[in-house]
């Protein structure tokens, strides 16, 4: 492994998500990219000002869901007309009508399932360590009342001093280097 | 509303005339520490020591029922010929009819963008899961060879033999397995932001090493918030018509067979209407003790028992529609059988059955809860929530049974009386279900934090970006 040098990024807090929202739009105007906003609750104004609103959720969800079903009833073809074939009452062994209910639940489960759990893997979850961490403050307020937007150490625009002093221009409570 | 409230109730909020979602006054550090305080606290309420033992207690009337089952097998139970369902199927019918409530809140209410039900639906899906594995045992003890359950599935056996796909019972299983799953997962999902407060207030070592672990990382990133959202509402999507698909599945157990009573097409919403009303009963018969022993009144608050009382007025008119319309469908089929079996349920032997349950669901509810009155008071409606439960219970104890001890040959009439085992398997669910129930209210999170801070004024910001304070100052 090799040794974490530097800083990962510029930890700003933020007492409300009206600062932070102000202060992340205009950090992307002035050309970051590399930047996370971290909020006690989903603030859908911060995504906006991240330009991120596309998410690949629903399209994991939709395969899953189309697999599931697709599983399901050829599986119940498979057995019922050539694996195990057996006479019910008379009807035909192709008898796709009683067929939908468990391909209709496999679809549920297939489905949720995908979007439980592609949305964990898009997110890189879970993960054992992570350099925010390591932020004195973050622990405290993040997952509590506090606001945070970091300015990421790998954006071009970075610099320890300039950053600082922007970040500072919008009265956080504190600005804190976070160790890698 | 009908009935006005004193204007100077300050729970009101004077624009609607309706009581407070949350009561006014609260930040986001304070209900992050009353609802993990209730948890990460080290001081554990002594009478919640009290519950887990009585609860165990009677849990452990289960461990012995079942011990003497596997022992002796099913016929210790009530169950014979003509009556070969009996409390098994009745109980695991009113288990999971309890459940769906807590999925109707998680999933549909959200979707219906109801936020009031924010406070209530982390312990309105817990007893959803509880209450599966309480249903999900009754069939499986129910096959006579229980150890061969997983025959159930389909899987490659050496004996090449498979699952039967069109019968109803093979249904089940993938109904109530896909059910009990989903649950868990949105269940699980709810919790991951809230074990990241536990993890990050916790003071022990131990308890801080557990919740990380479930949190799994969770840090609040805006983008993985835009995720979570669109998986959270993907879920209950996927749930909703989820929920309504199983008891669709249960209903048809029944309307499947051609026997006078089951054969209906009103089966399935009728089925799913009652499930809800219970399940909102016993939505009620939890909350109320809860928010009065944790003094939890601020979040769960009037309004949410006003509305749940709604719920339950509205689901129990349907449930209503349905008793009227089995009686009216008896009548016009012409059918002698279907006409026998309705007097039978009324007039017959276990008729009592059938009335108490007309006065629990019907009589008793439907005339009082339009009374605003009544459904904001605590009591009345904890009484009434027992009623309900006792009501809907004897509904399928009324519908299995009725039809199937007197049915087409008088030759073969019998009766169908419950054993002891019966009802200490039946109690001992009970225990079961309180005594999981008591663990999850210390272990988890019982409110989603989350999405308490998200109710509260200072979430919003105006468009624009101004700041956030100016519109504190405003509704506070």
């Amino acid at each position: 492994m090799t040794p974490r040098e530097g800083i990962y990024g510029l930890l700003a807090e933020f007492s409300t998500p009206g600062e932070l929202v102000r202060a992340t739009e205009q950090a992307h105007q002035a050309g970051f990219r590399r930047m996370e906003c971290y909020t006690p609750y989903p603030v859908e104004e911060a995504a906006v000002a991240l330009r991120f609103h596309k998410t690949s959720v629903p399209l994991v969800c939709l395969l899953g869901g189309v697999m599931g079903m697709l599983t399901a009833f050829l599986m119940e073809t498979w057995i019922t007309v050539w694996s195990y074939p057996m006479n019910i009452a008379g009807r035909p062994l192709f008898s796709w009508p009683a067929f939908i209910v468990p391909a209709y639940e496999w679809t549920i489960l297939f489905a949720g399932l995908s979007a439980a759990f592609g949305m964990l893997a898009l997110n890189g979850l879970p993960q054992l360590y992570h350099p925010l961490f390591n932020a004195p403050n973050f622990r405290d307020g993040a997952s509590t009342d506090k606001f945070f937007l970091c300015l990421e150490a790998t954006d071009p625009r970075f610099s320890i001093l300039e950053t600082r002093a922007f970040l500072e221009k919008f009265a956080p409570v504190s600005v804190v280097e976070v160790e890698l | 509303m009908a009935t006005k409230s004193p204007i100077d109730d300050p729970r009101i909020d004077p624009r609607t005339g309706e009581y407070e979602v949350i009561a006014p006054g609260h930040t986001f550090r304070s209900v992050t520490q009353k609802i993990a305080g209730l948890v990460l606290t080290g001081n554990t309420p002594l009478g919640w020591f009290g519950g887990l033992t009585v609860a165990g207690g009677v849990a452990t009337l289960l461990v012995v029922a079942m011990t003497w089952l596997f022992l002796k097998g099913v016929g210790i139970w009530g169950v014979t010929i003509p009556g070969a369902w009996g409390f098994a199927i009745i109980n695991f019918v009113w288990w999971i009819g309890i459940g769906h409530a807590g999925t109707l809140i998680s999933a549909i209410l959200l979707l219906f963008k109801q936020t009031w039900r924010n406070s209530i639906n982390r312990f309105a899906e817990a007893m959803t899961i509880f209450a599966v594995v309480c249903a999900g045992m009754f069939p499986l003890i129910h096959l006579g060879r229980p150890w061969l359950g997983y025959w159930l599935f389909p899987y490659p056996s050496t004996m090449n033999v498979w699952p039967q796909f069109r019968s109803p019972l093979a249904w089940d299983v993938f109904a109530v397995s896909t059910y009990a799953t989903i649950s868990v997962v949105f269940w699980y999902i709810g919790m991951v932001p809230d074990f990241g407060t536990l993890r990050d207030r916790a003071v022990m070592p131990f308890a801080k090493y557990i919740y990380g672990l479930f949190s799994m990382g969770w840090r609040g990133s805006t983008r993985h918030w835009v995720r979570y959202e669109s998986a959270s509402l993907l879920l209950a999507g996927l749930a909703t018509p989820l929920v309504l698909s199983v008891h669709t599945v249960i209903s048809f157990d029944f309307a499947v067979a051609a026997m006078a009573g089951w054969h209906t097409t009103i089966f399935p919403p009728y089925f799913v209407a009652g499930a809800i009303y219970s399940g909102f009963a016993m939505v009620l018969t939890l909350a109320i003790p809860i928010r009065k022993f944790y003094h939890l009144e601020d979040l769960i608050t009037l309004r949410h028992l006003d509305n749940m009382a709604k719920v339950m007025l509205a689901t129990g008119c349907i449930v209503g529609y349905g008793y009227c319309m089995e009686i009216f469908m008896s009548w016009y089929s012409a059918s002698h059988w279907e006409f026998f079996m309705m007097w039978n349920r009324m007039f017959g032997p276990m008729g009592w059955a059938y009335w108490t349950l007309i006065l629990t669901n019907l009589a008793i509810p439907l005339t009082t809860l339009w009374s605003r009155k009544l459904r904001v008071n605590v009591v009345y409606l904890f009484v009434l929530s027992l009623l309900v439960n006792t009501g809907m219970w004897l509904e399928r104890f009324v519908i299995v049974v009725t039809s199937l001890y007197r049915e087409y040959l008088p030759s073969s009439w019998g009766t169908y009386r419950a054993t002891r085992w019966d009802y200490m398997t039946f109690i001992g669910t009970w225990g079961l279900f309180t005594f999981l129930f008591l663990l999850f209210v210390r272990l988890l999170p019982m409110i989603p934090i989350s999405e308490i801070r998200m109710m509260l004024p200072q979430s919003k910001i105006r468009p624009g970006g101004a700041d956030a304070e100016t519109v504190v100052e405003e509704t506070l």
